[in-house]
């Protein structure tokens, strides 16, 4: 262990206020009784109160999460199947051009992948709405669910797909009931990643949405540009719990997974040599 | 007792189940099974044994259906393989790292090929049990397999490739992880599963003493190439390379020159100053050719007097190895061949009749090696 150094303690203080702050002052004010954001005038619940009774951020609020679960389930879907190709195919002519390809995105400026959806959108003819906003939610998670399906992937024994098959499994069962379950966190890891990051999006969303659908964010950006009100600091206090829990869950499940993992092997081990 | 000896490989009319026909498996430049050919039958306990590294697995997965042959053709009954997925095969294979799923229960496990042939609930957990205990593990069918030590994994496998009771079974270094006892239980269990079942077994191994206790026939490989096919006796009996000579169990190798031929013995000048050789070929050699004599260590004896053995040299007992029921005795030529002689212990140690430095004799009768080319 290191010693104990105020200028250790420091950075560590203010480097965490710096982070941390702002939300923690977004999050106490959501609780302000007054009207006026800069004035605390003991602690209320009322705002959440007003905010289910707003037509319009409940509507935002309805788009935001029908988005987010539909672009993360199919993102989560082909996301596993590009990792599955892209472990398993081995060397074939265009493999790093493939790979870049499909983690590019991860890099790419929001505004020019916002942009770029929008003029083929337009191109086209989609009309712009809820489908419009998931195909590019899609498109961007699904580069992160790959990526955590790869690394996962990477080290999966593939002689247990060989047993099931020599079993008598066809290779879509031995997927289903060997590889599938065993690969499970990462792919659930995965779907809450693009789950989250549906749902906080902001740009692309804007550049894809059309009047019929305005996501939560959007909606905040947009209220916010007219005056900050108590409501907007506590819905955005009610996002901020649902990122975190997602967040958390996600680490959570794959973490125990290997901590379970861990711990029996070494009762094992003590089990055979007792 | 006149009883039938079970040798379908000598019987011109016997149906081969396994063919291999001029099997060629390369990996990129690599040459990982040569041109190879051979015949299996139906029953028969067939062992290949090699060093590590010279295709043993890949010869199981080509018959299994994992990998394609990149020459050649693979026949089981009769039938080529090639268009045949492993899932379509009536064969099972137990992997040498076990592939046990880990998300599945020790039973279920086991289950897990039952269950995809759809037998009914309660025969398919009658089976199960019934290779729960074959293999020992009714203790522990609720673990998981990172819940049992390597051994009781080992013992999963095998249990979950025989619950099939397939007429092929490919067993790839099956018992490598078992205890010595455990070993040689399961060894007979398998024999006997074999008289009960019929099944064709295909074994690796590295162990040449568990070859030589189940197998019907052996093949020696060296990389990619079959050296030699024989019953367990022939290949230690009469081994047809200095390869495969030294290959299975312990063995005296010595260099010389073919001498004059008398009858059907041949004399082998093989160091100065030092008597020839006398022993008896199975095949020709021209006067002068180089010679390879092999002789097993527990077919030369040792004594303290002159023998009346045919071929006998004087040395020095240089180092003994005592390994319970037998000792190794390495004596020392004076022109510094070292000859390993092994004798059984049947008095106590303390009576024992040679200790170090002691100046002894060792010999063999004319028919005890045998003469190899290369
Ligand atoms: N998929 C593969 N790709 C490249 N080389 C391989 C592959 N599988 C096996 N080999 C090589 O083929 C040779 C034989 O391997 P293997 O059959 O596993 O040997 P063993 O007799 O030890 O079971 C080894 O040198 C191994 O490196
Ligand atoms: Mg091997």
């Amino acid at each position: 262990m290191r010693r104990f150094s105020w200028f250790n303690a420091t950075s560590l203080t203010l480097g965490f206020a710096f982070l941390y702050l702002p939300m923690i002052i977004l999050i106490i004010y959501s609780f302000n009784a007054s009207k006026l954001v800069t004035v605390w005038a003991g602690f209320s619940t009322k705002w959440y109160g007003e905010l289910l009774r707003n037509e319009a951020f409940l509507d935002a609020a309805w788009v935001t999460i029908k988005v987010a679960v539909i672009s993360s389930s199919i993102a989560t879907v082909l996301g596993t199947m590009a990792a599955i190709v892209m472990v398993r195919s081995g060397r074939f002519l265009g493999r790093t051009l493939f790979s870049g390809m499909i983690y590019a995105p991860l890099v790419m400026p929001e505004v020019i992948t916002g942009l770029s959806l929008l003029l083929l959108f337009i191109g086209i003819g989609l009309d712009r709405g809820v489908l419009t906003i998931v195909l590019a939610h899609t498109t961007f998670s699904m580069c992160y669910v790959s990526v955590v399906v790869s690394s996962r992937l990477v080290s999966f024994d593939q002689s247990l797909e060989e047993a099931a098959l020599d079993l008598g499994c066809s290779p879509l069962q031995a997927f289903h009931l060997v590889t599938l379950p065993i690969i499970a966190p990462a792919v659930i890891s995965g779907w809450l990643l693009a789950f989250t990051l549906s749902l906080d999006d902001l740009v692309i969303a804007s550049f894809t949405s059309g009047p019929s659908a305005t996501t939560l964010p959007m909606k905040i950006w947009s209220s916010v540009r007219l005056g900050v009100s108590p409501e907007i600091n506590a819905l955005s206090t009610i996002m901020i719990g649902i990122v975190t829990i997602g967040v958390i869950t996600a680490s959570l499940v794959s973490k125990s997974n290997v901590a379970r993992q861990q711990r029996e092997e070494r009762a094992a081990e003590r089990l055979s040599a007792g | 007792m006149p009883q039938d000896v079970f040798a379908p490989w000598l019987d011109p009319d016997a149906k081969p189940i396994i063919q291999f026909k001029n099997v060629t498996k390369r990996f990129g430049d690599f040459i990982a099974i040569d041109d190879l050919t051979i015949d299996i039958y139906e029953r028969e306990f067939f062992a290949l044994l090699g060093p590590s590294g010279c295709g043993k697995t890949t010869m199981m997965r080509m018959l299994a259906g994992f990998e394609t042959p990149t020459e050649g053709n693979i026949l089981l009954s009769g039938q080529d393989m090639a268009p045949v997925p492993p899932n379509k095969r009536a064969v099972n294979m137990m992997f040498q790292s076990y592939a046990l799923f880990p998300h599945l229960s020790v039973w279920e496990n086991i289950a897990f090929g039952l269950r995809r042939d759809g037998m009914p609930k309660d025969e398919m957990a009658a089976r199960v049990d019934e290779m729960l205990r074959l293999t020992r593990l009714e203790k522990f069918a609720r673990r998981k397999p990172h819940q049992i030590s390597g051994g009781q994994r080992q013992r999963v496998a095998l249990a979950r490739s025989l619950a099939k009771a397939p007429k092929l079974l490919l067993l790839d270094e099956p018992l490598g992880a078992l205890d010595k006892k455990l070993r040689q239980e399961t060894q007979f269990e398998l024999m006997d599963i074999q008289e009960k079942t019929g099944t064709t077994f295909v074994i690796v191994t590295h162990d040449q003493e568990e070859a030589m206790t189940v197998a019907s026939r052996v093949a020696v490989m060296d990389h990619g190439k079959i050296v030699q096919v024989a019953t367990p006796a022939e290949i230690y009996e009469t081994p047809n390379s200095t390869y495969v000579a030294d290959f299975i169990g312990d063995v005296n190798l010595i260099e010389g020159k073919a001498g004059e031929k008398e009858g059907d013995k041949l004399s082998i000048s093989w160091a100065e100053g030092q008597p020839d050789i006398i022993g008896t070929p199975q095949t020709s050699f021209d006067k002068g050719q180089t010679i390879h004599f092999a002789i097993r260590p527990e077919k030369v004896s040792i004594t303290h007097d002159k023998p009346t053995n045919p071929v006998a040299f004087r040395g020095k007992v240089l180092d003994i190895a005592y390994l319970g029921n037998l000792s190794t005795y390495h004596v020392e030529l004076p022109n510094g061949q070292i000859i390993k002689a092994q004798t059984a212990n049947n008095r106590r140690i303390s009576r024992r009749g040679f200790t170090w430095e002691d100046k002894v004799w060792v010999s063999w009768t004319d028919t005890a090696g045998v003469l190899l080319e290369n």
